[in-house]
Protein backbone atom coordinates (compact mmCIF):
# COMPACT_ATOMS: atom_id res chain seq x y z
CA UNK A 1 0.00 0.00 0.00
CA UNK A 2 2.83 2.35 1.28
CA UNK A 3 4.84 1.36 -2.15
CA UNK A 4 1.83 2.51 -4.37
CA UNK A 5 1.07 5.49 -3.00
CA UNK A 6 5.11 6.16 -3.00
CA UNK A 7 4.68 5.40 -6.82
CA UNK A 8 1.77 7.44 -7.50
CA UNK A 9 3.98 10.17 -5.93
CA UNK A 10 7.09 9.79 -8.02
CA UNK A 11 4.57 9.76 -10.88
CA UNK A 12 2.82 13.35 -10.07
CA UNK A 13 6.71 14.54 -9.38
CA UNK A 14 8.30 13.01 -12.54
CA UNK A 15 5.65 14.76 -14.59
CA UNK A 16 5.78 18.19 -12.79
CA UNK A 17 9.39 17.86 -13.27
CA UNK A 18 9.08 17.03 -16.81
CA UNK A 19 7.21 20.11 -17.31
CA UNK A 20 9.18 22.21 -15.50
CA UNK A 21 12.68 20.56 -17.49
CA UNK A 22 10.66 21.93 -20.83
CA UNK A 23 9.87 25.04 -19.10
CA UNK A 24 13.78 25.22 -18.42
CA UNK A 25 14.74 24.24 -21.72
CA UNK A 26 12.77 26.02 -23.56
CA UNK A 27 13.72 29.48 -21.73
CA UNK A 28 17.27 28.50 -22.17
CA UNK A 29 17.37 27.92 -25.77
CA UNK A 30 15.51 31.85 -25.99
CA UNK A 31 18.36 32.96 -24.57
CA UNK A 32 21.10 31.50 -25.93
CA UNK A 33 19.19 31.91 -29.36
CA UNK A 34 18.41 36.25 -28.57
CA UNK A 35 22.06 36.07 -27.28
CA UNK A 36 23.43 34.57 -30.71
CA UNK A 37 21.01 36.72 -33.33
CA UNK A 38 22.19 40.20 -31.31
CA UNK A 39 26.08 39.51 -30.94
CA UNK A 40 25.23 38.05 -35.13
CA UNK A 41 23.62 41.34 -35.49
CA UNK A 42 26.68 42.98 -34.11
CA UNK A 43 28.87 41.96 -36.34
CA UNK A 44 27.03 42.25 -39.07
CA UNK A 45 26.39 45.92 -38.19
CA UNK A 46 30.08 46.95 -37.75
CA UNK A 47 30.38 45.49 -41.63
CA UNK A 48 27.03 47.56 -42.73
CA UNK A 49 27.81 50.90 -41.20
CA UNK A 50 31.67 50.84 -42.85
CA UNK A 51 29.67 49.91 -46.50
CA UNK A 52 26.97 52.21 -45.89
CA UNK A 53 28.93 55.61 -44.94
CA UNK A 54 31.25 54.31 -47.37
CA UNK A 55 28.67 54.54 -50.32
CA UNK A 56 26.64 58.01 -48.62
CA UNK A 57 30.78 59.22 -49.87
CA UNK A 58 30.99 58.04 -52.67
CA UNK A 59 33.74 55.13 -51.58
CA UNK A 60 34.13 51.67 -51.80
CA UNK A 61 34.68 50.58 -47.97
CA UNK A 62 35.86 47.37 -47.40
CA UNK A 63 36.30 45.54 -50.18
CA UNK A 64 39.91 43.03 -49.90
CA UNK A 65 38.73 40.60 -47.40
CA UNK A 66 35.81 38.30 -49.05
CA UNK A 67 33.49 39.31 -51.48
CA UNK A 68 32.62 43.27 -51.15
CA UNK A 69 34.63 42.92 -47.83
CA UNK A 70 32.12 40.37 -45.95
CA UNK A 71 34.52 38.76 -44.02
CA UNK A 72 36.06 42.46 -42.62
CA UNK A 73 33.92 41.86 -39.22
CA UNK A 74 36.13 38.62 -39.04
CA UNK A 75 39.31 39.77 -39.87
CA UNK A 76 39.05 42.77 -37.33
CA UNK A 77 37.71 40.49 -34.62
CA UNK A 78 40.87 38.08 -35.10
CA UNK A 79 43.29 40.68 -35.18
CA UNK A 80 41.95 42.58 -31.95
CA UNK A 81 41.74 38.91 -30.18
CA UNK A 82 45.68 38.84 -31.13
CA UNK A 83 46.40 42.56 -29.88
CA UNK A 84 48.58 42.88 -26.67
CA UNK A 85 46.12 43.75 -24.18
CA UNK A 86 48.04 47.07 -22.36
CA UNK A 87 46.75 47.84 -18.47
CA UNK A 88 48.24 51.45 -17.48
CA UNK A 89 50.92 51.03 -14.69
CA UNK A 90 49.09 53.54 -12.85
CA UNK A 91 44.82 52.62 -13.57
CA UNK A 92 43.05 51.18 -11.29
CA UNK A 93 43.03 47.43 -12.23
CA UNK A 94 40.28 45.54 -11.24
CA UNK A 95 37.83 48.74 -12.24
CA UNK A 96 39.86 48.76 -15.15
CA UNK A 97 39.35 45.52 -16.52
CA UNK A 98 35.14 45.41 -14.77
CA UNK A 99 34.09 48.41 -17.13
CA UNK A 100 34.15 46.46 -20.57
CA UNK A 101 31.73 43.75 -19.03
CA UNK A 102 29.82 46.12 -16.82
CA UNK A 103 29.36 48.74 -20.30
CA UNK A 104 28.50 45.27 -22.01
CA UNK A 105 26.10 43.24 -19.75
CA UNK A 106 23.19 45.88 -19.74
CA UNK A 107 23.04 46.42 -23.22
CA UNK A 108 21.92 42.44 -23.52
CA UNK A 109 19.99 42.33 -20.42
CA UNK A 110 16.90 44.69 -22.47
CA UNK A 111 16.32 41.98 -24.54
CA UNK A 112 14.82 39.87 -22.02
CA UNK A 113 11.55 41.99 -21.93
CA UNK A 114 11.06 42.67 -25.94
CA UNK A 115 8.93 40.62 -27.58
CA UNK A 116 10.26 39.68 -30.75
CA UNK A 117 7.13 37.41 -32.58
CA UNK A 118 3.85 35.89 -31.55
CA UNK A 119 3.40 32.98 -29.60
CA UNK A 120 4.58 29.61 -31.55
CA UNK A 121 3.50 26.09 -31.07
CA UNK A 122 6.56 23.70 -31.27
CA UNK A 123 5.94 20.31 -30.79
CA UNK A 124 2.77 20.70 -29.00
CA UNK A 125 4.32 23.19 -26.44
CA UNK A 126 2.95 27.27 -26.54
CA UNK A 127 5.93 29.19 -26.86
CA UNK A 128 5.94 32.67 -26.42
CA UNK A 129 8.72 34.74 -28.51
CA UNK A 130 9.48 36.65 -26.00
CA UNK A 131 12.51 35.71 -23.12
CA UNK A 132 9.80 36.70 -20.08
CA UNK A 133 6.95 39.20 -20.05
CA UNK A 134 7.06 40.99 -16.98
CA UNK A 135 4.17 43.63 -15.82
CA UNK A 136 6.89 46.01 -15.04
CA UNK A 137 8.90 45.58 -18.26
CA UNK A 138 8.89 49.11 -19.45
CA UNK A 139 10.49 50.02 -15.56
CA UNK A 140 12.67 47.39 -16.49
CA UNK A 141 14.24 49.02 -19.09
CA UNK A 142 14.83 52.00 -17.69
CA UNK A 143 16.17 50.54 -14.76
CA UNK A 144 19.03 48.20 -16.93
CA UNK A 145 19.75 50.90 -19.18
CA UNK A 146 20.69 53.29 -16.57
CA UNK A 147 23.19 50.93 -15.47
CA UNK A 148 24.92 50.53 -18.22
CA UNK A 149 26.41 54.27 -17.62
CA UNK A 150 28.80 52.87 -15.45
CA UNK A 151 30.97 51.13 -17.83
CA UNK A 152 31.68 54.19 -19.28
CA UNK A 153 32.02 56.02 -15.98
CA UNK A 154 34.28 53.40 -15.07
CA UNK A 155 36.49 53.16 -17.71
CA UNK A 156 37.03 56.63 -17.66
CA UNK A 157 38.02 56.50 -13.90
CA UNK A 158 40.05 53.58 -13.91
CA UNK A 159 42.24 54.55 -16.81
CA UNK A 160 43.84 57.39 -15.08
CA UNK A 161 43.75 59.82 -17.74
CA UNK A 162 42.95 63.25 -18.21
CA UNK A 163 40.85 62.71 -21.62
CA UNK A 164 39.49 59.52 -20.37
CA UNK A 165 37.88 61.21 -17.54
CA UNK A 166 36.60 64.07 -19.34
CA UNK A 167 34.97 61.67 -21.67
CA UNK A 168 33.59 59.46 -18.88
CA UNK A 169 32.08 62.85 -17.25
CA UNK A 170 30.92 63.95 -20.51
CA UNK A 171 29.18 60.84 -20.83
CA UNK A 172 27.50 60.20 -17.36
CA UNK A 173 26.51 64.17 -17.69
CA UNK A 174 25.06 63.45 -21.52
CA UNK A 175 23.27 60.18 -20.34
CA UNK A 176 21.72 61.17 -17.42
CA UNK A 177 20.00 64.45 -19.48
CA UNK A 178 18.84 62.35 -21.83
CA UNK A 179 17.39 59.45 -19.71
CA UNK A 180 14.86 61.69 -18.76
CA UNK A 181 13.41 62.33 -22.39
CA UNK A 182 14.23 59.11 -23.47
CA UNK A 183 11.41 57.41 -20.17
CA UNK A 184 9.54 61.00 -20.81
CA UNK A 185 9.20 60.31 -24.69
CA UNK A 186 7.39 56.48 -23.95
CA UNK A 187 4.88 57.44 -21.17
CA UNK A 188 2.41 58.85 -23.71
CA UNK A 189 2.75 55.32 -25.46
CA UNK A 190 1.75 53.70 -21.78
CA UNK A 191 -0.87 56.11 -21.20
CA UNK A 192 -2.54 55.03 -23.92
CA UNK A 193 -1.87 51.86 -23.79
CA UNK A 194 -2.83 51.27 -20.23
CA UNK A 195 0.29 48.58 -19.18
CA UNK A 196 3.50 48.23 -18.40
CA UNK A 197 3.98 45.17 -20.11
CA UNK A 198 5.68 44.94 -23.61
CA UNK A 199 3.82 42.25 -25.05
CA UNK A 200 0.38 44.76 -24.11
CA UNK A 201 2.29 47.27 -25.78
CA UNK A 202 2.73 45.45 -28.89
CA UNK A 203 -1.15 43.72 -28.91
CA UNK A 204 -2.49 47.26 -28.32
CA UNK A 205 -1.03 48.18 -31.80
CA UNK A 206 -2.64 45.48 -34.59
CA UNK A 207 -4.51 48.01 -35.94
CA UNK A 208 -2.70 51.29 -35.97
CA UNK A 209 1.15 51.67 -35.28
CA UNK A 210 1.98 54.23 -31.98
CA UNK A 211 4.44 56.53 -34.48
CA UNK A 212 0.88 57.95 -36.18
CA UNK A 213 -0.71 58.82 -32.90
CA UNK A 214 2.15 59.61 -31.08
CA UNK A 215 4.85 61.62 -33.65
CA UNK A 216 6.03 63.91 -31.14
CA UNK A 217 6.68 60.96 -28.52
CA UNK A 218 8.82 59.24 -31.44
CA UNK A 219 10.28 61.95 -32.59
CA UNK A 220 12.03 62.76 -28.75
CA UNK A 221 12.86 59.14 -28.50
CA UNK A 222 14.77 58.86 -31.27
CA UNK A 223 16.39 61.95 -30.68
CA UNK A 224 17.74 61.06 -27.09
CA UNK A 225 17.73 57.26 -28.24
CA UNK A 226 21.13 58.63 -29.85
CA UNK A 227 22.23 60.57 -27.42
CA UNK A 228 21.86 57.60 -25.19
CA UNK A 229 24.33 55.55 -27.23
CA UNK A 230 26.62 57.97 -27.64
CA UNK A 231 26.16 58.25 -31.68
CA UNK A 232 27.06 60.63 -33.67
CA UNK A 233 25.76 64.05 -33.58
CA UNK A 234 25.82 63.27 -30.01
CA UNK A 235 29.37 61.43 -29.85
CA UNK A 236 31.12 64.07 -27.81
CA UNK A 237 32.21 61.38 -25.06
CA UNK A 238 34.52 60.09 -27.57
CA UNK A 239 34.99 63.43 -29.90
CA UNK A 240 38.24 62.07 -31.44
CA UNK A 241 39.60 66.28 -32.22
CA UNK A 242 38.99 67.06 -28.25
CA UNK A 243 39.55 63.98 -26.30
CA UNK A 244 41.74 61.60 -28.47
CA UNK A 245 39.16 58.26 -28.11
CA UNK A 246 37.70 59.57 -24.55
CA UNK A 247 36.82 57.39 -21.99
CA UNK A 248 37.92 54.07 -24.27
CA UNK A 249 41.95 56.21 -24.91
CA UNK A 250 43.41 53.54 -22.83
CA UNK A 251 41.68 50.23 -23.98
CA UNK A 252 43.05 47.77 -26.76
CA UNK A 253 42.64 44.54 -27.69
CA UNK A 254 40.02 42.80 -27.04
CA UNK A 255 38.53 45.19 -23.99
CA UNK A 256 38.23 47.67 -26.61
CA UNK A 257 36.71 45.70 -28.78
CA UNK A 258 34.22 44.81 -25.74
CA UNK A 259 32.97 49.02 -25.76
CA UNK A 260 32.88 48.62 -29.39
CA UNK A 261 30.33 45.88 -29.10
CA UNK A 262 28.53 47.46 -26.52
CA UNK A 263 27.82 50.33 -28.33
CA UNK A 264 26.51 48.21 -31.59
CA UNK A 265 24.54 46.12 -28.56
CA UNK A 266 23.17 49.50 -27.33
CA UNK A 267 22.11 50.59 -30.92
CA UNK A 268 19.91 47.19 -31.32
CA UNK A 269 18.69 47.26 -28.22
CA UNK A 270 17.23 51.46 -28.41
CA UNK A 271 16.25 50.37 -31.90
CA UNK A 272 13.96 47.37 -30.63
CA UNK A 273 12.39 49.21 -28.05
CA UNK A 274 11.63 52.24 -30.72
CA UNK A 275 10.10 49.13 -32.84
CA UNK A 276 8.21 47.56 -29.70
CA UNK A 277 6.90 51.19 -28.73
CA UNK A 278 6.11 53.11 -32.33
CA UNK A 279 6.35 50.54 -34.98
CA UNK A 280 4.24 48.10 -33.96
CA UNK A 281 6.73 45.19 -32.82
CA UNK A 282 6.20 42.25 -34.95
CA UNK A 283 2.84 42.86 -36.17
CA UNK A 284 2.70 43.02 -39.95
CA UNK A 285 0.78 41.67 -42.92
CA UNK A 286 1.94 38.20 -45.25
CA UNK A 287 5.54 37.96 -43.71
CA UNK A 288 6.16 36.00 -40.33
CA UNK A 289 6.16 38.14 -37.09
CA UNK A 290 10.01 37.66 -36.77
CA UNK A 291 10.74 38.51 -40.10
CA UNK A 292 8.46 41.80 -39.43
CA UNK A 293 10.47 42.70 -36.25
CA UNK A 294 13.95 41.88 -38.10
CA UNK A 295 12.68 43.80 -40.86
CA UNK A 296 12.14 46.96 -38.68
CA UNK A 297 15.19 46.76 -36.53
CA UNK A 298 17.32 46.71 -39.72
CA UNK A 299 14.89 50.18 -40.73
CA UNK A 300 15.55 51.46 -37.74
CA UNK A 301 19.65 50.72 -37.21
CA UNK A 302 19.90 52.47 -41.20
CA UNK A 303 18.57 55.67 -39.72
CA UNK A 304 21.48 54.94 -37.02
CA UNK A 305 23.98 54.96 -39.63
CA UNK A 306 22.37 57.79 -42.25
CA UNK A 307 22.59 59.87 -39.55
CA UNK A 308 25.89 59.46 -38.26
CA UNK A 309 27.22 59.85 -42.03
CA UNK A 310 24.91 63.22 -42.53
CA UNK A 311 25.28 65.58 -39.31
CA UNK A 312 28.21 66.78 -38.04
CA UNK A 313 29.20 66.76 -34.28
CA UNK A 314 27.21 69.03 -31.80
CA UNK A 315 29.21 71.39 -29.54
CA UNK A 316 28.83 70.36 -25.91
CA UNK A 317 26.94 73.41 -24.56
CA UNK A 318 24.75 73.34 -27.66
CA UNK A 319 23.60 69.20 -26.43
CA UNK A 320 23.11 70.46 -22.97
CA UNK A 321 20.46 73.30 -23.96
CA UNK A 322 19.02 71.07 -26.76
CA UNK A 323 18.22 68.72 -24.14
CA UNK A 324 16.59 70.50 -21.17
CA UNK A 325 15.41 73.31 -22.72
CA UNK A 326 13.76 72.35 -25.56
CA UNK A 327 13.32 68.26 -25.63
CA UNK A 328 12.07 68.13 -22.05
CA UNK A 329 9.48 70.93 -22.69
CA UNK A 330 8.51 68.81 -25.34
CA UNK A 331 8.09 65.79 -23.59
CA UNK A 332 6.24 66.94 -21.04
CA UNK A 333 4.12 68.97 -23.42
CA UNK A 334 3.61 65.61 -25.14
CA UNK A 335 2.36 64.01 -22.37
CA UNK A 336 0.43 67.00 -21.26
CA UNK A 337 -1.84 66.71 -25.24
CA UNK A 338 -1.59 62.77 -24.78
CA UNK A 339 -3.32 62.59 -21.36
CA UNK A 340 -5.88 65.58 -22.43
CA UNK A 341 -7.24 63.37 -25.47
CA UNK A 342 -7.73 60.48 -23.57
CA UNK A 343 -9.61 62.49 -20.86
CA UNK A 344 -11.43 63.76 -23.88
CA UNK A 345 -12.31 60.96 -25.54
CA UNK A 346 -13.52 59.21 -22.30
CA UNK B 1 14.59 28.27 -2.01
CA UNK B 2 12.96 31.68 -1.50
CA UNK B 3 14.50 31.61 2.05
CA UNK B 4 17.83 30.84 1.15
CA UNK B 5 17.70 33.36 -1.99
CA UNK B 6 16.92 36.33 0.62
CA UNK B 7 19.70 34.82 3.47
CA UNK B 8 22.00 35.11 0.40
CA UNK B 9 20.73 39.14 -0.66
CA UNK B 10 21.00 39.63 2.62
CA UNK B 11 24.49 38.55 3.52
CA UNK B 12 25.37 40.45 0.29
CA UNK B 13 23.66 43.59 1.52
CA UNK B 14 25.13 44.04 4.39
CA UNK B 15 28.61 42.99 3.49
CA UNK B 16 28.56 45.67 0.93
CA UNK B 17 26.87 48.39 3.34
CA UNK B 18 30.15 47.71 6.08
CA UNK B 19 33.01 47.97 3.20
CA UNK B 20 31.18 51.05 2.05
CA UNK B 21 31.53 52.47 5.78
CA UNK B 22 35.51 51.21 5.94
CA UNK B 23 36.40 51.80 2.39
CA UNK B 24 39.09 54.33 2.27
CA UNK B 25 38.86 55.17 -1.56
CA UNK B 26 35.51 57.66 -2.04
CA UNK B 27 34.98 55.96 -5.95
CA UNK B 28 35.13 52.18 -4.28
CA UNK B 29 33.26 53.74 -1.61
CA UNK B 30 30.07 54.69 -3.93
CA UNK B 31 30.55 51.44 -6.01
CA UNK B 32 29.66 49.55 -2.86
CA UNK B 33 26.79 51.60 -2.41
CA UNK B 34 25.18 50.86 -5.74
CA UNK B 35 26.08 47.41 -4.88
CA UNK B 36 23.79 47.66 -1.92
CA UNK B 37 21.20 49.42 -3.74
CA UNK B 38 20.58 47.00 -6.33
CA UNK B 39 20.30 44.13 -3.80
CA UNK B 40 18.46 46.34 -1.37
CA UNK B 41 15.69 45.66 -4.97
CA UNK B 42 15.79 42.55 -5.12
CA UNK B 43 14.89 42.01 -1.45
CA UNK B 44 11.33 44.13 -2.83
CA UNK B 45 11.16 41.48 -5.23
CA UNK B 46 11.38 38.93 -3.22
CA UNK B 47 8.77 40.53 -0.90
CA UNK B 48 6.66 40.74 -4.54
CA UNK B 49 7.20 44.42 -4.34
CA UNK B 50 7.86 44.79 -8.35
CA UNK B 51 7.48 48.69 -8.95
CA UNK B 52 9.43 49.70 -6.12
CA UNK B 53 12.21 47.14 -6.69
CA UNK B 54 12.50 48.90 -10.61
CA UNK B 55 12.41 52.79 -9.21
CA UNK B 56 14.56 51.89 -6.51
CA UNK B 57 17.06 50.54 -9.55
CA UNK B 58 15.83 53.58 -11.86
CA UNK B 59 16.47 56.69 -9.08
CA UNK B 60 18.63 55.32 -6.37
CA UNK B 61 21.24 53.04 -8.29
CA UNK B 62 20.78 54.81 -11.93
CA UNK B 63 20.87 58.44 -11.10
CA UNK B 64 21.36 59.56 -8.04
CA UNK B 65 24.39 57.06 -7.41
CA UNK B 66 25.64 58.30 -11.19
CA UNK B 67 25.74 61.65 -9.43
CA UNK B 68 27.20 60.70 -6.43
CA UNK B 69 30.17 59.56 -8.68
CA UNK B 70 29.88 62.23 -10.73
CA UNK B 71 31.00 64.59 -8.12
CA UNK B 72 33.34 62.45 -6.49
CA UNK B 73 35.38 61.82 -10.06
CA UNK B 74 35.29 65.66 -9.91
CA UNK B 75 36.45 66.37 -6.70
CA UNK B 76 38.91 63.32 -6.42
CA UNK B 77 41.09 62.77 -8.77
CA UNK B 78 43.73 60.86 -7.28
CA UNK B 79 43.80 57.21 -6.33
CA UNK B 80 44.69 56.15 -2.89
CA UNK B 81 45.40 59.27 -1.70
CA UNK B 82 45.35 59.21 2.26
CA UNK B 83 42.06 61.03 2.95
CA UNK B 84 42.54 63.51 6.47
CA UNK B 85 40.17 63.51 9.26
CA UNK B 86 39.01 66.76 8.60
CA UNK B 87 36.77 66.77 11.50
CA UNK B 88 38.75 65.59 14.31
CA UNK B 89 35.73 66.46 17.14
CA UNK B 90 33.11 64.61 14.83
CA UNK B 91 33.46 60.82 16.04
CA UNK B 92 32.42 61.07 19.61
CA UNK B 93 29.01 62.62 18.92
CA UNK B 94 28.59 60.20 15.31
CA UNK B 95 28.11 57.69 17.72
CA UNK B 96 25.70 58.83 20.40
CA UNK B 97 24.04 60.24 17.13
CA UNK B 98 23.98 56.82 15.58
CA UNK B 99 22.69 54.81 18.57
CA UNK B 100 19.92 57.24 18.85
CA UNK B 101 18.65 56.68 15.29
CA UNK B 102 19.04 53.10 15.53
CA UNK B 103 16.85 53.57 18.83
CA UNK B 104 14.71 55.30 16.81
CA UNK B 105 14.51 53.17 14.07
CA UNK B 106 14.10 49.94 16.40
CA UNK B 107 10.44 51.63 18.22
CA UNK B 108 9.36 52.55 15.28
CA UNK B 109 9.44 49.29 13.98
CA UNK B 110 8.27 47.89 16.56
CA UNK B 111 5.43 50.24 17.25
CA UNK B 112 3.28 48.88 14.21
CA UNK B 113 3.13 52.66 13.27
CA UNK B 114 4.52 51.89 9.40
CA UNK B 115 2.51 48.91 9.00
CA UNK B 116 0.66 49.75 6.31
CA UNK B 117 -2.53 48.79 4.00
CA UNK B 118 -3.98 45.37 5.18
CA UNK B 119 -7.06 43.89 5.26
CA UNK B 120 -8.41 43.81 2.22
CA UNK B 121 -4.95 43.57 0.56
CA UNK B 122 -4.17 40.58 0.33
CA UNK B 123 -0.98 38.89 -1.63
CA UNK B 124 -3.10 37.26 -4.31
CA UNK B 125 -5.39 40.58 -4.34
CA UNK B 126 -2.24 42.51 -5.11
CA UNK B 127 -1.14 40.04 -7.84
CA UNK B 128 -4.61 40.32 -9.41
CA UNK B 129 -4.52 43.97 -9.76
CA UNK B 130 -0.84 44.78 -10.36
CA UNK B 131 1.32 46.35 -8.18
CA UNK B 132 1.99 49.49 -10.09
CA UNK B 133 -1.82 50.29 -10.92
CA UNK B 134 -2.24 49.77 -7.21
CA UNK B 135 0.28 52.32 -5.70
CA UNK B 136 -0.40 54.17 -8.13
CA UNK B 137 -4.59 54.39 -7.20
CA UNK B 138 -3.41 54.60 -3.65
CA UNK B 139 -1.14 57.35 -4.30
CA UNK B 140 -3.29 60.14 -6.02
CA UNK B 141 -6.65 59.06 -4.60
CA UNK B 142 -5.93 58.21 -0.61
CA UNK B 143 -2.29 59.30 -0.07
CA UNK B 144 -2.89 62.68 -2.58
CA UNK B 145 -2.07 64.99 0.33
CA UNK B 146 1.15 63.29 1.56
CA UNK B 147 2.34 62.95 -2.06
CA UNK B 148 2.07 66.58 -2.73
CA UNK B 149 3.53 67.64 0.15
CA UNK B 150 6.30 64.91 -0.66
CA UNK B 151 6.45 66.62 -3.96
CA UNK B 152 6.56 70.13 -3.51
CA UNK B 153 9.62 69.99 -0.53
CA UNK B 154 11.75 67.86 -3.04
CA UNK B 155 10.99 71.13 -5.42
CA UNK B 156 12.03 73.66 -2.17
CA UNK B 157 15.20 71.42 -1.77
CA UNK B 158 15.79 71.67 -5.85
CA UNK B 159 15.46 75.25 -6.01
CA UNK B 160 17.30 75.94 -2.65
CA UNK B 161 20.09 74.02 -3.97
CA UNK B 162 20.03 76.01 -7.40
CA UNK B 163 19.81 79.34 -5.24
CA UNK B 164 22.72 78.09 -2.94
CA UNK B 165 25.16 77.41 -5.88
CA UNK B 166 23.92 79.97 -8.41
CA UNK B 167 24.23 83.41 -6.82
CA UNK B 168 23.55 85.09 -9.94
CA UNK B 169 20.40 84.19 -11.99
Amino acid sequence: MLRSKNAADWGNVSEMNKEFLVYLVIVCVKILLVFGVVQLMVISMIWLERKIMAHMQVRLGPMRVGPHGLLQPIADGIKLLFKEDIIPEKASKLLFVLAPAMAMVPAMLTFAVIPFGDAVKILGYKVDLVITDVNIGFLYIFGVSSLGIYGIVMAGWASNNKYSLLGGIRSSAQMISYELTLGLSLIGVVMMTESLSLVDVVNAQAKLWNIILQPIGFFIYFTSAIAEVNRCPFDLPEAESELVAGYHTEYSSMKFAMFFMAEYANMITVSAIAVTFFLGGWQGPFLPPVVWFLLKLSGCLFFFIWIRSTFPRLRYDQLMHFGWKFLLPLSLFNILITGLVIVIKG
Amino acid sequence: MLAYLFYIVAAITVTTAVYLIFEKNPVFGALYLIQTMVSLAVLYILLEAQFVAAVQIIVYAGAIMVLFLFVIMLLNLDIGEETKNALPYQRIPAILMGIALFTIICIVIRSKLLQGKQDQYTTAFVQGVGNTKLIGNLLFTEYLLPFEITSILLFVAAIGAIMLAKRKL
